[in-house]
């Protein structure tokens, strides 16, 4: 069982990663000509300056789109954390609702609000301050940022809000006690001794940034703005498809991303220098803003309108037109319910949910089960080298979801074992993605299993197997209940690495939202996504349900 | 100097009910005194504190310091912590670690409303440093220090903005016990020698009896008894004080008769005991009385006066300087402390007296 868990994490974390670093040294392979060894793909993918061009939006973007959403996500929280802002309780939970919606609604959602030609936001203000053109031009760098920093700023709020609760308030107290204003607790204390967050949040951000896909394919590929992501999607979807050029591209997207995991490994292995200095302190006080707090609950209220209102609210809009029109009273009084009978006639509906959904739960269950047992064996045992099978189990996470497509593309375009082209590479693709995801759920839990409750089963003369079942899953079940959910909810949003892998038949969700943008049939795009949003909504909140009810407590990978 | 008027202050709970954490506190303190706030732990002394630093919003009441308003529902001032002008010294100390030592002492005075040249900054602060004997230690990282020398930094940083009042909040609780002897030392001498005016808030009675000029004694939210170390001890008001502030025999009574010149007989369990008191009682109340054990003298021969009966030894503790003994008079049970060289057996006779004087009557509640 061991054996076969470890066997199967190296093939499914390291073989990839192999065949990427190989494919980017062959040239294409023809019917008649076999690859052989080659530079040029690197030579093609480093050697002109489009590529030190392309280096410098990928960072530019991914630098804006962190700080954004740091700065942003850092406000909100320490508007939430400590200061009297009314109906902050319920802010907290509708933060939340942002990390549910996919990227390429989200995304989608804004080139309606704020694209030059159509973008409602645009057009009210160009009708109202008489301007001749467009104040906002959502197709370039700056909305790229703009998008991206907005849609993930939530995950900034998240890990800011940890930050700030774990702080010892009498730090800030006794500043505020020195004489120090608001600004200055803020600005000389708070944030200085949550630096080693700040600066991991900003590098989590930041990988995240620039393994994004959607954003700069929607927003980026139309007006010539390139970065990593969308130029490996562009050298696959070229004619001929220039594989090796792709996985040129990815392995410096790769060194990027693998430099930016390992520096937050390290910050967050250093980062309790400060922890030890913490007091009783159980009493956050929180600063009265006075009539202030108002201002700042209008923040909360215009940041979640821009958030999810206005989102949701012009996919809602365009869901039930014929054919996209700019909202007015004209437009209203042609309602139609067309998109979405287009959407439930749709061919493949049937299937392409049922794709979704196996891919989801089949990903999330696997995924759970193998990394508690890679858990268990890193945790809990004293298997010589099992930091190195704990290393390869979470080499994955620094693979972009294009990347990671890539390379399992790659690996089973080169070994045929029929998985080409069937649900079993997205099954292969999705565990492989997510399995670092799962195994932080289980170590978290499992840390907390002290080592006498399993001794003890061993004592009663219990096998390692029937331990295991009777004893440590059934402790781990909280832990793995929310990671399961996590990994469920992540897997059936997944788009860049199911891009590459797609066939007609293992389509997703989606993937068929992505067609339906490439086809241009904006409104039954819009009904599927007011759907599927639903669908998520619902499916989140009956998951946090049963959660509770299993004793999951707030957590987060 | 400082007056604090009808304070009540209170908190919603998780549950959503109030939690009644200070309510009518009442006191003043004089210009140069130390006074401190005496309870068991959750009595709210944390609460009254923060009160008057700013920290904590007070349901009603009155706070001000010479003079001026820092804090009234009646006429509506809030004046805000960081304008109010007083240090404070947390429990945990509250140092912070991504600054050194110098740079924790000079924080209140770069952020505050006065300016201070460079040169004045560093003048003042070795001074305060100086002071607390941690000037050699400028530059040492404030994650370097130990416990004692954290809280004199503490001590530093609150002093060194020269406040109106200082305020502490159990500055001694995280040192171990010998070095929680020396810097209570330490804080009455620097205390004695700056005068200044302190709010010092501990729930060890001996702390509080070495340190203070006065004493407000707390429960529940409420002061039971205000004042000097030794009246506190030697006069409680009433039980709950006498049991908190040291160690004491209970004895219940009815008021007998009453003699001339406050001179009372309360019979008892163990029989008739002479008092005298300056309660308003009368004949026929039920009271009940406070003896220390100190004051509960033991001899092998029948002494002279007042009070005395005869008793057996039940049990021994030696502490080292002092011995106690458990001694049953009838049927009670009183504990008395005693010089180690009296040496009568367990089991042995012995006779028991109280002075008068030294049997402190209770108020009734
Ligand atoms: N922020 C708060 N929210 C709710 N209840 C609180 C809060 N702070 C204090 N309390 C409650 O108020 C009461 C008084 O608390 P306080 O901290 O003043 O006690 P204390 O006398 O300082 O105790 P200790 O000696 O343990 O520090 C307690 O019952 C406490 O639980
Ligand atoms: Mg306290």
């Amino acid at each position: 069982m061991i054996g076969v868990c470890v066997v199967f994490t190296v093939y499914i974390a390291v073989i990839p990663l192999g065949f990427l670093l190989w494919q980017s040294f062959r040239t294409p392979q023809t019917a008649d000509v076999p690859a052989i060894f080659t530079l040029e793909n690197y030579i093609a993918a480093y050697g002109t300056a489009d590529t030190l061009r392309l280096f410098w939006t990928s960072i530019r973007f991914a630098f804006g789109a962190s700080v954004f959403a740091f700065t942003l996500g850092t406000v909100l929280a320490w508007m939430n954390e400590r200061t009297n802002t009314p109906f902050k309780s319920v802010f907290y939970a509708l933060s939340l609702i942002p990390l549910v919606i996919p990227s390429i609604l989200f995304t989608v959602s804004w080139i309606l609000l704020a694209s030059p030609q159509i973008g409602i936001i645009n057009l009210v203000l160009q009708g109202w301050l008489g301007l001749e053109t467009a104040p906002f031009d959502i197709y370039s760098l700056g909305g790229m940022i703009w998008v991206d920093g907005l849609h993930y700023s939530p995950m900034a709020f998240l890990l800011m809000t940890a930050a700030f609760r774990a702080m010892d308030p009498s730090l800030e107290e006794s500043a505020t006690m020195s004489g120090a204003n608001i600004f200055q607790v803020a600005w000389r204390v708070t944030l200085r001794l949550t630096w080693p967050a700040v600066v991991a949040t900003i590098l989590i951000l930041f990988v995240r940034a620039i393994e994004s896909f959607e954003v700069p394919a929607l927003l980026g590929l139309p007006v010539g703005i390139e970065v990593f992501t969308s130029a490996i999607y562009q050298a696959v979807h070229r004619y001929p498809s220039r594989v090796g050029l792709a996985s040129a591209y990815a392995v410096a997207l790769l060194l990027i991303t693998t430099i930016g995991v390992y520096s937050v490994s390290r910050l967050s292995s250093r980062g309790s220098k400060y922890a030890t200095m913490t007091g009783k302190g159980f009493r956050p006080r929180q600063i009265d803003l006075g009539p202030w707090r108002w201002f700042t609950a209008a923040i909360f209220i215009v940041y979640f309108a821009l958030i999810v209102l206005l989102p949701f609210a012009v996919l809602l809009w365009s869901s039930f037109q014929r054919f996209y029109a700019v909202p007015s009273m004209e437009a209203l009084q042609n309602l139609t319910l067309d998109p979405y009978r287009f959407v439930f006639s749709y061919p493949n509906l049937g299937r392409t949910v049922w794709n979704s959904v196996l891919l989801s739960f089949g990903s999330a269950t696997i995924v759970m089960l193998v990394t508690s047992v890679i858990c268990w064996i890193v945790v809990k045992t004293k298997i010589r080298g099992r930091w190195i099978l704990d290393n390869i189990a979470s080499l994955p996470i620094v693979f972009p979801g294009l990347v990671l497509g890539l390379s399992i593309m790659v690996f089973y375009l080169n070994v045929d074992i029929g998985v080409y082209g069937t649900i079993w590479i997205m099954y292969i693709a999705y565990i492989t993605r997510f399995m670092p995801y799962g195994l932080r759920y289980n170590t978290t839990s499992m840390l907390q299993i002290h080592q006498e409750l399993e001794e003890s089963a061993a004592m009663s003369g219990a096998s390692w197997g029937t331990t295991f079942r009777r004893i440590i899953l059934p402790l781990l079940k909280p832990g793995l209940l929310a990671g399961w959910i996590y990994v469920m909810i992540v897997s059936i949003r997944e788009l860049s690495t199911s891009i590459l892998l797609y066939s007609p038949d293992t389509q997703v969700i989606s993937i068929v939202i992505w067609e339906l943008w490439e086809n241009g049939q904006y409104v039954e795009l819009s009904a599927l996504g007011v759907l599927f949003i639903l669908a998520l909504f619902v499916l989140v909140m009956v998951a946090q349900l049963i959660g509770r009810q299993y004793g999951v407590k707030e957590q987060r990978a | 100097m400082l007056n604090v008027a009808g304070l009540f202050t209170e908190y919603p709970n998780p549950q959503g009910e109030v939690v009644k954490a200070a309510q009518d506190v009442t006191f003043t303190v004089e210009e140069g005194h130390l006074f401190t706030l005496l309870g068991p732990s959750g009595c709210g002394k944390t609460t009254t504190l923060r009160s008057i630093a700013g920290l904590e919003r007070p349901k009603a009441g009155e706070i001000s310091v010479n003079g001026r308003v820092v804090y009234s529902s009646a006429k509506g001032v809030f004046i805000a912590p960081n304008r109010r002008g007083f240090g404070m010294v947390f429990q945990s100390y509250a140092i912070w670690p991504h600054m050194n030592v110098f740079q924790n002492t000079a924080f209140p005075l770069e952020v505050g409303d006065r300016h201070f040249s460079r040169t004045q900054i560093r003048d003042n602060v070795m001074r305060v440093l100086a002071a607390v004997q941690l000037d050699h230690l400028a530059d040492r990282e404030a994650t370097m220090l130990s416990g004692g020398q954290q809280q004199r930094l503490a001590l530093a940083r609150a002093l060194v903005m020269e406040p109106a009042l200082l305020l502490l909040d159990e500055p001694l609780s995280n040192l171990d016990a010998k070095l929680r002897e020396k810097m209570r030392f330490e804080l009455k001498r620097l205390q004695r020698e700056l005068k200044i005016t302190t709010v010092y808030v501990t729930h060890d009675q001996s702390e509080a009896l070495a340190l203070s000029h006065q004493i407000a004694v707390m429960n529940e939210g409420r002061i039971q008894q205000i004042g000097k170390p030794r009246d506190v001890y030697e006069r409680p008001a009433n039980r709950f004080v006498a049991d908190f502030v040291g160690n004491t025999n209970f004895i219940e009574g009815t008021l007998h008769a009453i003699g001339p010149g406050f001179h009372l007989t309360v019979r008892t369990e163990i029989g008739d005991i002479k008092i005298s008191t300056d309660l308003p009682v009368s004949a026929g109340d039920r009271v009940t009385m406070s003896v220390r054990p100190e004051d509960v003298a033991l001899s092998d021969t029948r002494p002279q006066g007042e009070n005395v009966w005869e008793g057996r030894v039940e049990q021994k503790v030696f502490l080292g300087e002092a011995i106690d003994f458990r001694v049953t008079v009838g049927p009670r049970e009183l504990l008395s402390r005693q010089h180690p060289a009296l040496r009568t057996p367990v089991g042995g006779p012995i006779f028991v007296q109280l002075d008068p004087e030294k049997c402190v009557l209770l108020k009734v509640v």
